[in-house]
């Protein structure tokens, strides 16, 4: 039996009057990539967000590698966090630190006894990994959307966690470089054997990058399955157009 | 006539309780920082970096600023002790003035603006883009990193550049003594630490300190908390100055009373 690394039971979360969940269940299996779609403000980055504990929950479970994560204490918090790696919609680089100091942020602080060697070693390794290797002592002002996405997977990546989740990852890029971000999420989940759930409103995206996809519809999950089982025979008009929307030139 | 009444009263009531919100918010904001001040890890590497932004940066306009103090001051005294034939008193009486309050002051003041609004859009910035939750999902404690590091930072520089100003308004005031009366740097250097005490210079660094750590916590409180986008950075810089500033003279009327209640003694 597959274990389920991420479990998700009735999760109720509300802003004032505004419900955004209401009672989502999920399951993440282990080295799956799992794409949660859904329009925006449908509450896909809220859910993530309390998978990390940047959020918390109004009601329900969430337990990460079988650790519930409200009950965590911030010790536990951060042990916990060590093994998530978190990809924000707008890369959330440091922007007072060159890339090398982007990614060398999260190894000196967490692992220690490091020599300058294997610390250079690390960040050069994975910059290569996601083919910026030249960016090393640029400042993030300097690169592209593109490259900051890259870089931002690359300093998550740092830590070798086993479950990557990312934020909209193709969020505001052009067609080729949103292309070249699809591959690089399957080539760090062959690379790094992580576990993955992706959130974004972009089809091709979910396509090229899902094993699974879920729909977030009205705060619950309203479609869940392969890609083509979800989309291509929906009967439910808010996914159906979903689709259409995002395909209406095809 | 009682439903627009009802409305106003909700209005005020609304107001009052978004005051005390935010005195408890900030109350539990410092609480915060003397509770991680204490513990590891230290981020010495960032509280020198800091020292470096908020001391060595500042230190051309604080130069300026305290130089045409001295200067101008000591021209606007002269005309008065002049009616009295008492010119010769006029480095005892800038010293005074400008180790006691115009020293502490006008360098509060300025690093207020220089050092408190770019604390607060640093941080505000860094809040709406999401760059603090990139380092509490990195397990690093995001306070500790931006908030001591600076916060401390800020308390230890400002008495220093208190000190420096008070060095450079001096200068400045004996440019003008000597290009006016002819005083020697000595006679002018003997007669400034003849009018002063020890409780003047300590009760002038004890308050420096005191004015460091305002700027410090009010930035990173106001930037920490900032909100609606690129609006709301703009508001924690400004709100961050003003703040710091008023603050800062509420301290100095108290620093007065306490200083007088140990010259008493």
């Amino acid at each position: 039996m597959i274990e389920s690394v991420v479990q998700v039971r009735n999760l109720v979360k509300s802003f004032d009057d505004l419900h955004v969940l209401r009672g989502v269940d999920l399951d993440l299996f282990r080295g799956e990539n799992l794409v949660v779609l859904g329009k925006s403000g449908s509450g896909k980055s809220v859910l993530i967000k309390i998978m990390v504990g940047l959020l918390t929950q109004d009601e329900g479970s969430v337990k990460v590698l079988g650790q519930e994560v409200k009950n965590l204490n911030s010790k536990e918090l951060n042990e916990l966090r060590l093994k998530i790696g978190f990809s924000f919609q707008a890369s959330a680089l440091y922007d007072s630190m060159t890339v090398r100091e982007n990614l060398e942020f999260p190894l000196v602080r967490n692992v220690k006894g490091l020599s300058k060697q294997e610390k250079d070693k690390m960040v050069e390794e994975v910059l290569d990994s996601v083919g910026l290797l030249q960016t090393i002592n640029q400042m993030p002002s300097q690169l592209s959307g593109g490259q900051r996405k890259r870089i931002g997977i690359a300093r998550t990546l740092i830590l070798q966690p086993e479950i990557m989740l990312y934020d909209e990852p193709t969020a505001g890029l052009d067609p080729i470089t949103c292309m070249d971000i699809n591959n690089l999420i399957n080539q760090v989940n062959e690379k790094y054997k992580t576990t993955s759930i992706i959130i974004t409103h972009d089809l091709t995206c979910a396509k090229e990058t899902g094993d699974r996809v879920a729909v977030l519809l009205d705060g619950a999950f309203g479609a869940s399955g392969k890609f083509e089982d979800v989309f291509e025979n929906a009967e439910d008009y808010r996914i159906k157009s979903f689709y259409d929307y995002n395909f209406i030139k095809q | 006539m009682s439903g627009e009444s009802t409305n106003k009263d909700k209005v005020i009531s609304k107001r009052i309780d978004r005051f005390f919100t935010g005195l408890e918010s900030a109350y539990l904001f410092v609480k915060r920082f003397f509770k991680e001040v204490w513990f590891p890890p230290y981020e010495f590497k960032e509280v020198i970096r800091q020292c470096y932004q908020i001391g060595y940066n500042s230190l051309p306009l604080i130069s300026l600023t305290g130089f045409i103090v001295g200067v101008v001051f000591t021209n606007q005294s002269r005309p008065s002790l002049a009616e009295f034939g008492a010119t010769s008193w006029l480095p005892a009486l800038i010293s005074i003035a400008v180790i006691r309050a115009m020293g502490p002051l006008v360098t509060a003041l300025i690093a207020a603006g220089k050092v408190g609004s770019s604390i607060g859009a640093e941080i505000g910035s860094m809040k709406v883009t999401e760059q603090i939750d990139a380092m509490e999902v990195s397990a690093t404690n995001p306070f500790k990193f931006l908030v001591v590091s600076r916060v401390l930072a800020s308390t230890f520089m400002i008495p220093i550049l208190v000190l420096y100003t008070d060095f450079v308004a001096l200068l400045g005031a004996f440019v003008n003594v000597h290009a006016n009366e002819m005083t020697s740097l000595s006679t002018f250097f003997v007669q400034v630490f003849d009018a002063l005490s020890f409780l003047d210079i300590t009760s002038s660094l004890v308050k420096s300190v005191v004015f460091g750590f305002t700027i410090g916590i009010v930035g990173c409180y106001k930037g920490y908390n900032s909100t609606k986008g690129t609006e709301g950075v703009g508001k924690a810089a400004n709100s961050a100055v003003v703040m710091a500033m008023f603050l800062i003279f509420i301290e100095e009327l108290l620093s007065l009373q306490v200083t007088n209640f140990f010259r008493q003694q």
